[in-house]
């Protein structure tokens, strides 16, 4: 795989994306996320309501992948419903792990299906994932 | 002329390797060592009567003659230990107690590696004493005479590396060397990141401990050697209990052995002394000389080179010290991690994150807490070096930014 092909406009463009680096002073779930390894970090802040995801928001620091999986995250969990948001972390994670390859059912993922190329780069599946361990951590 | 033809990991391409200061690669000789160890000698050493065993013992005693007239050190003071870290630990649990009481302070400088600062952070809290940090001139990397004056009177230990492992900064340890004895601290000198680019004598320092790793110096993992004065070493307690450290033990009692096997409990990484005693040869060989006058050349090349790409900074440049074979920079907007997965597309691998520094990296207030690190060993050439230049300025076009 080409390198360009990882760090497509659509990733970079996510990663410097402000719109979901947010505080949220009205959060219901916050949780931080860390891959120790690599110093990588996320607050997750989600905003839910009779079970629905209202608003979902990060703040945080770390390399492109990490920083924009967890906007395109973000992006995608706003108006799911938290039992929705578990199953699409799954999914994610069962892209990231080369089990599920089915381009209908990727679909769902949205934006997300962009860091499929992950997969392939194992120094770096660890960042691709930690927004999505996180979510599943918030909503334990 | 390039030395990488000696180095299996090298000879047949494929990768720029600009990592050296996190581990060098290692030579042909230092492998064959280990290898003939293991298949012909490697009965248990010091235990038996036979001629394999006796074999054994030679390679291994003779392995720390070797380390231990490296650094200009006798044998007996001369410890095997796993690594540097583990070197530093010995230090913090048989000796630091001994000298480090309430209101007693250790100090250390702020660009020192983990294994230089958590093992004092820990003596420090249990022994109710203060950790001081000499901190650097942000812009030139040099620790300015000030901060000397934090070594005082309840000064017990002080403790840095020789070269820096971020900057590749070389210490003033004649400075802290001659503060730490005015004031009749003892002093620890990290000498990793030095013992693979210059001759270092622990005499002439003027230490009383000193550390070090095989792995940074063309030899094997798991092995590195702790340097102390005979008399400190003497009067310190062992680090680890069991076979072959002993003298004499019966059921509630053990005298424990001389030194060096004080230290040295149950079978030891023989193969690694073996193979730490061809690394010693092999960088003799080679000769600090030719060593000195290749990476500073190259080191040359890449700073001049890296202060001509538009969007990368090299950390603490004004450089009012001496560098070693290593740099720091920063690109741009853009976080190390993806630096480096970027520049691994052209086949060059460079250290990017934090080093095991955070300290220093929090005081220098690097953006994304990290860096990119390109280091220098022996085998390094200009084609390394050009590779690095030619493919950084792509790093910011792929990320997205137009320049």
């Amino acid at each position: 795989m080409a390198i360009e092909e990882m760090y497509t406009r659509l990733i970079t463009e996510h990663s410097r994306d402000k719109r979901n680096r947010r505080e949220m002073p009205e959060a219901t779930h916050s949780h931080r996320g860390v891959n120790p390894s690599c110093g990588d970090e996320i607050t997750l802040r989600l905003r839910e309501e009779d079970g629905v995801i209202k608003d979902a928001a990060f703040t945080g620091s770390g390399c492109a992948i990490s920083q924009a999986s967890a906007s395109m995250m973000a992006d995608l969990l706003t108006g799911r419903t938290a039992e929705d948001a578990k199953r699409l972390a799954e999914l994610f994670l069962g892209m990231i792990r080369g089990d599920v390859t089915d381009e209908a059912q990727l679909e769902e993922l949205e934006e997300a299906i962009s860091l499929r190329g992950v997969a392939k780069m194992p120094a770096r599946v660890k960042c691709a994932v930690l927004p999505w361990h996180t979510l599943q951590e918030s909503l334990k | 002329m390039s030395l990488k033809h000696l180095f299996p990991a090298l000879e047949r391409g494929g990768v720029h390797y600009l990592d050296s200061a996190a581990t060098s690669m290692r030579p042909e000789s230092v492998l064959r060592a280990m290898d003939d160890y293991y298949r012909y000698d490697s009965a248990n050493p010091h235990r038996g009567l036979y001629d394999m065993s006796q074999r054994s013992t030679a390679a291994y005693d003779g392995s720390r003659s070797v380390v231990a007239k490296f650094i200009g050190a006798l044998p007996e003071e001369t410890i095997f230990v796993r690594n540097t870290s583990e070197a530093l630990n010995l230090i913090a649990y048989c000796f630091a107690p001994s000298v480090l009481g309430e209101g007693d302070n250790v100090v250390i400088p702020i660009t020192e590696h983990h294994s230089n600062i958590v093992t004092w952070q820990y003596v420090c809290k249990k022994q109710l004493a203060e950790l001081r940090y000499l901190y650097i001139d942000r812009e030139t990397g040099a620790i300015p005479d000030g901060e000397f004056s934090k070594i005082d009177g309840r000064t017990k230990i002080v403790a840095f590396a020789h070269v820096t492992n971020v900057l590749g900064s070389v210490n003033p340890v004649e400075k802290l060397v001659a503060a730490a004895k005015k004031v009749g601290a003892a002093t620890v000198c990290d000498i990793a990141q030095s013992v693979p680019h210059m001759p270092v004598d622990v005499r002439a320092l003027g230490v009383d401990f000193a550390a070090f790793s095989a792995h940074k110096m063309y030899g094997p993992m798991g092995i590195g050697a702790l340097y102390g004065r005979l008399e400190l070493l003497e009067a310190m307690p062992p680090f680890m209990y069991g076979g072959d450290m002993i003298e004499d033990v019966r059921e509630q009692e053990t005298d424990f052995a001389p030194l060096p096997s004080k230290f040295e409990a149950g079978t030891q990484n023989c193969g690694g002394a073996v193979g730490f005693a061809a690394a010693v040869k092999f960088i003799e060989e080679v000769g600090y000389g030719a060593i000195a006058a290749n990476e500073a050349a190259l080191l040359r090349k890449l700073t001049e080179g890296l202060r001509k790409i538009p969007g990368v900074t090299i950390a603490c440049d004004a450089g009012a010290y001496e560098r070693h074979a290593a740099v720091s920079f920063l690109v741009d907007g853009v976080h190390p991690h993806d630096v480096s997965t970027i520049l691994n597309d052209s086949d060059i691998a460079v250290r990017a994150g934090k080093h095991c520094a955070h300290p220093l990296l929090d005081y220098l207030e690097i953006p994304f807490r990290s860096t990119t690190r390109a280091s220098l060993g022996v085998y390094s050439d200009a084609d390394d070096i050009d590779a690095l230049l030619e493919a950084l300025p792509k790093v910011r076009r792929i990320m997205g930014y137009g320049d």
